[in-house]
């Protein structure tokens, strides 16, 4: 009998407690015990990027991630990036101009990932924002809407647009 | 795709995780994850016991130590990338770990999780087998220091006992105006590569090459130094007739062939790709900057 353990995690700034196996991860305890469905699983190992969310203000696979491995730490997930209210963010704003989505099964992946970028890095080249998306399947767009979202997305928030 | 059940422990000393190592069955190390966790979600990994070594600082973190940068195991991917002292001392390094898989798992990816695991096409095994870095493990019953050339035994094993936790990897640093040169082929930028080859060269006083290090990844089952290129090209100027020799020797390898590549092209990408790691490991020795 596998003994199950409290974990403490803030999410999108809420502190959340919860008992969980050692084998949940961090996707399913999203998804399925604090019904955050924002966050996508594709593969399950790691390889298309659907799933990433931001432990700590670091981006990481969700799937590749054991909840009971984020306890007393900071996650972000899709649901936490907007400004609240169900409004968007500067980024998801980009976006929608740019129609940088079609499905949008890989949307939460990469404005989790480009979060984490435009953070890191205010004034990202092209090749920047085109390497660090590698992480990232998307299966409709062609890349070229989400890369023009994420460069003016960049400039607004340089700018000064909240 | 969801990995079997297992205990969860979180020992937070080196003596603690090797205690839980020699006293459980069937136990399994995770630091990163980003290997260990697909082969769980696949279950082709099956543990009873895993075994965090994320909470153990003694282990994680980059150190200067005279002419030696000392990784600690659970160092991320993404630190060494970004640190000012690999930047600066062992340029190589910074440049191979570009070609680590994401950021998304660079970020929790680790230097030693990497080494463990042994993967014949990961960029880091072959950076220790470059540098000629040395191994610290530890265990119940001590820590022991292992060369690497001891250290790769086969197709994913290493010198690690069942008991034992890599801890520390050690790279004994080039002098400061070295020349460095590292060029992979991978389907997609962050794949694993098809082949991988890594080029150090140090100048004499004269001018003319004094030491060489020169490895490939993705041609054998550990990753390979090529000793006879890199005696060929000791006492010659960094010019492009001893480096096309050199190449010539990479090219003449007898590598794997798998599902990714045939055997031909794998010695055709060696040859190329020692021949421009090497023409920019001269370059820079030579003081001219590399695109």
């Amino acid at each position: 009998m596998i003994a199950k353990r409290n974990i403490s995690v803030e999410v999108n700034g809420a502190l959340r407690q919860a008992e969980v196996e050692p084998r949940l991860t961090l996707a399913d305890f999203l998804r399925h015990t604090l019904d955050l469905t924002g966050t996508h699983v594709g593969c399950e190992h790691g390889v298309c990027g659907a799933c990433t969310v931001l432990v700590d203000g670091r981006s990481a696979r969700s799937c590749l991630t054991f909840a009971v491995q984020v306890d007393g730490r900071a996650v972000t997930t899709i649901e936490g990036l907007g400004p609240g209210a169900g409004g968007l963010g500067v980024l998801q704003e980009a976006f929608q101009r740019h129609h940088a989505l079609q499905c949008g099964f890989c949307t939460p992946g990469m404005l989790t990932t480009l979060t984490e970028l435009l953070n890191d890095n205010p004034d990202p080249t092209e090749d920047e924002v085109r390497e660090v998306i590698t992480g990232n399947l998307c299966r409709c767009t062609g890349y070229a809407g989400i890369v023009a979202a994420a460069l003016d997305a960049a400039r607004r928030l340089r700018e000064g647009e909240a | 795709m969801k990995p079997a059940p297992f205990d969860y422990y979180a020992p937070t000393s080196l003596a603690e995780a090797a205690g839980l190592l020699a006293r459980l069955d069937n136990a399994k190390l995770i630091a990163g994850g980003q290997s260990l966790g697909p082969m769980m979600n696949f279950r082709y990994v099956i543990a009873d016991h895993l075994v965090d070594l994320g909470g153990i600082p003694e282990i994680a973190g980059i150190a200067l130590a005279g002419e030696t940068l000392r990784i600690g195991a659970t160092t991320p991917q993404r630190e060494l990338e970004f640190s000012d002292v690999v930047a600066q001392r062992c340029p190589l390094l910074k440049a191979a770990l570009k070609h680590v898989g994401h950021r998304q798992t660079r970020n929790r990816g680790t230097f030693g999780g990497s080494v463990a695991h042994f993967d014949p096409a990961s960029e880091q095994p072959m950076m220790c087998a470059a540098h000629d870095a040395v191994i610290e493990i530890a265990s119940v019953r001590g820590t022991r220091r292992v060369p690497f050339a001891e250290f790769g035994v086969d197709f994913m094993t290493t010198a690690l006992e069942p008991d034992e936790i890599l801890a520390a990897i050690e790279l004994p640093l080039w002098p400061q105006g070295h020349g460095w040169g590292f060029h992979e082929f991978a389907r997609r930028h962050g794949d694993f590569a098809i082949v991988a080859a890594a080029a150090l060269l140090a100048l004499g006083p004269d001018g003319r090459i004094a030491r060489a290090s020169l490895t490939l990844a993705g041609v054998a089952v550990v990753p390979l130094r090529l000793r006879e290129a890199e005696a060929a090209l000791i006492g010659h100027a960094p010019e492009m007739a001893p480096i096309e020799a050199a190449a010539d020797l990479a090219g003449a390898i007898a590598p794997l062939a798998d599902i990714h590549a045939s055997a031909d092209y794998r010695r055709h990408l060696a040859r190329i790709l020692t021949g421009r790691a090497l023409a920019d490991a001269a370059a820079r020795a030579a003081g001219r900057s590399v695109p």
